[in-house]
């Protein structure tokens, strides 16, 4: 084995030697920044930053915020990527282009959209203010305008998944007498779930980061993108880095962990 | 208790025009067909899976054309055995029963039972991505077995093993069938129809061109196409003896007081003889030829075809023989004519009953 991978890298044609010294570039574009920027913040100025409470906390709400949209909204989004995997119907394509809008809409321009929606003056804002629930500024806020931004990645994953599960298997499940609800539960979903799982691990991870469509829905609570932002913008790049040293960690090693459950998964489709 | 009575389905490239047939209980009947004429999309359309244009489904007397999938208790064992790739193998012969309120105790010993029937004890924790086909066609035939259905459909069962697993298969499927399983099996293998079928029904075109027992249908087509399809005229019904004495390695098969030498792979037991009729050679005398088959017989009728002239031979029973018709002509060839009949021992074919 050992010996075969080294007469491979032996045998590699000059032309794959330059693609993959163009690849190493990219690599270090993308670790490079982050590398360095942990390298300029301090121990002392990190164990201060995970002291702070408004730190802590604010990771805190981002992660949550950030994860409860996800939940919440798989619960719609799977069965209907489902739907758009399986069926055909009229107008599918333009049913298509409007769940990829959120990627292509500015973030800006989606926080002011969702302003309209969730500002006192508009319907479901001034219901939700007859039970004195105020939305502006609020955790539900945030989670809208982070899932707004990130509800694609999740069916488009999930629609993928479902599109690989061979549809003869659901009809063998229901030829064994299994109603539609269990086919799907048994047999559909499990064999996408590795699609599923990655497309609310991308929705959460695309909702975690997100900055424009929640500060103007939310500057109040600070998630932590906005907090770093505050920081940056009040005290400077000193002050900024330890917050967004200890974020991007957490975030790491949560992401990291569960990738490690998806992956723990052993892929259905085979 | 199967009866479908003229059922009607387009497709993009194909259709199913008014087949009608009916399957009685118990009976084994074999859908022959080459491929893509919609043998398959019939199995669907019985067990509910595609929807018919027209035309109605009964099963026991009961209209069942729109009846639910899950509520008509007719398996389907697929060509490619669709087994869920995710559960073990126990799991997808549970799975049917796990639809149903079953006890766990029940399924359990209903399992077992399958599992002993079928003898796939030794699979039960396998994975389906590491079974053999053999094996995966078996799991799911007991997939299909456990929910105890009214009748049992069969897409190409054979057509996915190799030849020795099909030799299994073949008589596991009879098996079943003697205990009682009602089957409707599609298959373009002629010999697997003429192996496992009570009746056979030819489909050509999306339609039945002809129905009947293996001997109706091969003894007397009433189609070109059925002729052609079937490709062999002689069909003979008789005993397999084991290779005697002075045979070799050959084996003998008798039939009606004659004899004939045939090399086989089967065990000695009752079934069919045939022999194309482009294999057989006729001349005027005994000649030693490398073919061991040699008998007199009499010409009885004389018929033109598309590949020459189609020449009975009663020998005891008939045989026919195409030769061209240049050889008719030097050979003086005449209904009422003796003439010998000659084959070699490898153009004929056994076919186990």
């Amino acid at each position: 084995m050992k010996l075969q991978s080294f007469s491979n890298v032996k045998a590699l044609p000059p032309l794959h030697m330059i693609f993959m010294a163009m690849g190493g570039c990219i690599l270090l574009f993308i670790v490079g920044p982050l590398v360095s920027m942990i390298l300029h913040t301090g121990a002392g100025e990190m164990m201060e930053a995970v002291a702070d409470p408004e730190v802590t906390g604010s990771i805190w709400l981002t992660i949550w915020t950030s994860m409860t949209g996800a939940f919440f909204f798989s619960i719609f989004g799977i069965p209907f990527a489902y739907i758009l995997a399986r069926k055909e119907f009229p107008f599918k394509r333009l049913v298509l282009a409007i769940i990829d809008l959120p990627i292509v809409v500015p973030h800006t321009a989606a926080g002011i959209a969702m302003l309209g929606v969730l500002s006192r003056n508009s319907l479901l804002g001034s219901t939700a203010d007859n039970f004195g629930i105020e939305l502006i500024g609020s955790p539900i806020a945030i989670m809208a305008a982070m899932s707004f931004v990130s509800i694609p990645f999740l069916i488009n994953s999930a629609r993928d998944g479902f599109e690989g599960v061979s549809e003869r298997l659901e009809k063998a499940a229901l030829n064994l007498g299994a109603s539609q609800f269990r086919v799907f539960f048994t047999i559909s979903l499990p064999l996408a779930w590795r699609s599923v799982l990655s497309g609310i691990i991308l929705m959460w991870a695309r909702g975690l980061s997100e900055f424009g469509a929640v500060v103007i829905v939310a500057y109040h609570p600070m998630i932590t993108p906005i907090l770093i932002y505050e920081r940056f913008s009040s005290f400077g790049l000193k002050y900024a880095r330890p917050v967004t040293v200890v974020f991007l960690l957490v975030c790491l090693i949560v992401f990291m962990l569960l990738r490690l459950m998806a992956g723990g998964k052993k892929n259905a489709k085979t | 208790m199967l009866r479908l009575d003229g059922i009607s389905v387009t497709f993009d490239k194909f259709q199913l025009k008014n087949v009608s047939l009916e399957v009685k209980e118990g009976e084994y009947v074999v859908i022959l067909g080459m491929s893509g004429v919609g043998k398959s999309v019939l199995l669907e359309v019985i067990a509910g899976l595609t929807s018919n244009d027209s035309g109605a489904v009964y099963l026991d007397g009961k209209d069942i054309t729109h009846e639910k999938i899950q509520h008509r208790s007719i398996a389907l064992v697929y060509q490619d055995q669709a087994l869920f790739p995710h559960l073990s193998a126990r799991r997808n012969v549970e799975y049917g029963l796990r639809s149903r309120r079953v006890s766990k105790a029940q399924i359990k010993q209903k399992v077992d039972k399958v599992f002993d029937e079928i003898d796939i004890h030794h699979l039960a924790d396998r994975s389906p991505g590491t079974l053999s086909g053999g094996e995966a066609q078996r799991i799911a035939l007991g997939r299909a077995l456990v929910i105890k259905p009214r009748l049992l459909l069969l897409d190409e069962p054979l057509s996915a093993l190799d030849v020795q697993s099909r030799g299994k298969m073949q008589s596991l499927l009879r098996r079943i069938n003697h205990s009682g399983q009602t089957m409707l099996h599609v298959t373009h293998d002629y010999e697997e129809a003429i192996s496992l079928a009570d009746r056979i029904v030819i489909m050509e075109d999306g339609s039945i061109s002809q129905m009947g027992t293996p001997n109706e249908i091969f003894q007397k087509p009433t189609s070109r196409f059925v002729a052609n399809f079937v490709g062999i005229r002689n069909f003979i019904k008789g005993e397999l003896l084991p290779p005697g004495p002075d045979t070799g390695k050959m084996s003998v098969f008798k039939s009606n007081g004659l004899s004939f030498l045939v090399l086989t792979t089967f065990s000695p037991g009752k079934g069919h003889f045939t022999i194309r009729s482009d294999d057989i050679t006729l001349s005027q005398s005994p000649v030693q030829t490398s073919a061991q088959n040699r008998y007199e017989g009499i010409i009885v009728d004389m018929a033109p075809s598309k590949l020459g002239v189609e020449i009975m031979v009663d020998i005891g029973f008939k045989l026919v023989a195409i030769i061209t018709e240049k050889t008719v002509n030097t050979m003086k060839l005449a209904i009422g004519r003796p003439i010998w009949v000659n084959f070699k021992a490898t153009a004929g074919v056994f076919l186990p009953e």
